[in-house]
């Protein structure tokens, strides 16, 4: 990612109320092309609000985005053509073999009918599950899930892929897996979007973080930044800083 | 845009003839139980079974066309698979009328085999344009109308309880077994509010041998059933996402 990139997710005052709840407070922010861009918090913070008003799912309260220069509002199939997205919950067919999914999706998204099985297979291989590729989803691990949901996101080479907590519920070596793959699709040249509540994980990945707290956007900086700022030696630490959380973790400690 | 969408509800319908229609919910209410009624009726009065098979042709209509509404989207809802299609670039609209076109689909398979057989093995001669014009508006009809009663509800067995009702309440008052006609008046006007009826009518008009223009009136009172359903239905499913 270069200085001079171009903005693929810009962000104005987009708020989501349900009811009297505020989910998203008006936060606004720019994402750039190739970056990888961590949005961090704690639980209920509205990180997956977001990405569901950003990916169509939802429509947002107030305010507006834009995605590839297509608004979410009024554009949103265009949107989807050339997003992929990852849900925090691995929900593809459990009745279909891997190699189906893949291809339903593929169809879905107009892969072209001659490239649909050869994207699959190299996908699958990809993710090391072509082994697999006629089990049906229902008797893979959850790692194996993870990895084939990432895998479907990926069937129509997005230019953006947003990961909902890519990592959450795998084991060490499942983790480490998976980070080392969209490490290299960073490398790929796609802007990734990731939401995670590992902050080991957004330092080792993302070029920018946001801190998200109670729907409000606290700080935007590299994670680098943020240590340096904070005057920590961990983003975790710098976290627990920015978000007002290092008083109640100081005095469990004390507690113990 | 609408290529994409053409696109979406031809390939959710392919995948829901796969995933869903060779299933037990299927078999038992799309196949089964027709067959069962037909077999029950021929058993009961082979005499007048030639009457009886626009009846049960219009009650096959129905209960393939809503076997598997309840599974196809209120599963589909609750496992999260709905909003991966969803996150794919179609409408809500279109992935509502793939779900549809699921049904008509199978529908369409189970009520040929019904009719073809009864043609043959009855030998009646029905009015093949005549039927297409009221079998086809009728699949989507149903197919609609059950999608809508599925979108009202969160549970796959609210859904099926809910379909249950109006059923078998058309089964019963909308002539498939005891006309129309001859009906306390105040049942006639209640079943000419039930879409069954018209269908029911129509293909009587076609196995009449003498079918009047009445008919286009009645495939397009059918037509009107299915905007009826189908827009509520998509507005109700988009709810769900807001």
């Amino acid at each position: 990612m270069g200085k001079n990139s171009k903005t693929v997710i810009k962000v104005e005052n987009l708020t989501k109320r349900y009811g009297k709840i505020l989910a998203v407070d008006h936060i606004s922010f720019e994402v750039k092309e190739g970056e990888v861009f961590g949005f961090l918090g704690p639980n209920g913070a509205g990180k997956t609000t977001t990405i569901r008003m950003l990916t169509g799912l939802s429509r947002p309260t107030e305010g507006n985005a834009s995605i590839l220069g297509f608004d979410i509002n009024s554009q949103i199939l265009h949107i989807k053509k050339q997003i992929g997205v990852v849900p925090e919950i691995s929900n593809l067919y459990d009745e279909l073999s891997a190699m189906d999914n893949l291809i339903f999706m593929a169809q879905l998204y107009g892969v072209p009918r001659g490239e649909r099985r050869q994207r699959a297979e190299e996908l699958l291989r990809i993710f090391k599950l072509y082994e697999r590729k006629n089990s049906p989803f229902r008797t893979f691990s959850r790692g194996m899930k993870r990895a084939l949901t990432i895998a479907a996101g990926l069937i129509h080479n997005p230019k953006i892929l947003f990961l909902d907590e890519p990592t959450v519920g795998l084991d060490v070596v499942a983790a480490r897996s998976l980070r080392n793959l969209i490490s290299n699709l960073r490398h790929q040249g796609i802007t990734i979007f990731l939401t995670t509540h590992y902050l080991e994980e957004a330092d080792l990945l993302c070029d920018r973080v946001a801190i998200l707290v109670k729907g409000r956007i606290l700080v935007i900086d590299t994670p680098s930044n943020l240590k340096t700022k904070t005057d920590k030696k961990t983003l975790e630490e710098a976290f627990m800083k920015i978000t007002g959380l290092e008083p109640e973790i100081l005095a469990i400690e004390k507690g113990k | 845009m609408w290529r994409d969408n053409l696109r979406g509800i031809f390939y959710i319908a392919l995948k829901d003839m796969k995933t869903y229609y060779l299933k037990p919910p299927a078999i038992s209410w799309g196949i089964v139980f027709p067959i069962t009624w037909i077999l029950a009726f021929y058993l009961r009065n082979p005499g007048d079974f030639k009457e009886l098979i626009p009846g049960l042709i219009a009650m096959t209509i129905l209960f393939s066309s809503t076997s598997a509404e309840a599974v196809v989207i209120n599963f589909e809802l609750r496992v999260g698979t709905l909003e991966r299609l969803l996150l794919a670039p179609i409408s809500i609209g279109g992935i509502l009328l793939g779900k549809v076109l699921g049904g008509v689909i199978f529908g369409f398979f189970m009520t040929t085999v019904v009719t073809i057989i009864s043609v043959l093995v009855l030998k009646l001669n029905p009015n093949i344009l005549f039927l297409i014009l009221i079998i086809l508006p009728s699949l989507f009809v149903f197919s609609s109308f059950g999608a809508l009663l599925c979108v009202m509800v969160k549970e796959v067995f609210e859904a099926q309880t809910l379909l249950n009702l109006p059923r078998f309440l058309m089964v019963f008052l909308s002539g498939v077994v005891y006309p129309v006609s001859k009906m306390p008046v105040a049942l006639q006007y209640f079943a000419y509010i039930l879409p069954l009826t018209y269908t029911v009518e129509g293909l009587r008009k076609s196995f009449s041998g003498t079918p009047d223009r009445t008919l286009f009136l009645h495939t397009l009172i059918l037509i009107f059933f299915l905007l009826l359903f189908i827009f509520p239905a998509v507005k109700l499913l988009s709810k769900k996402f807001e």
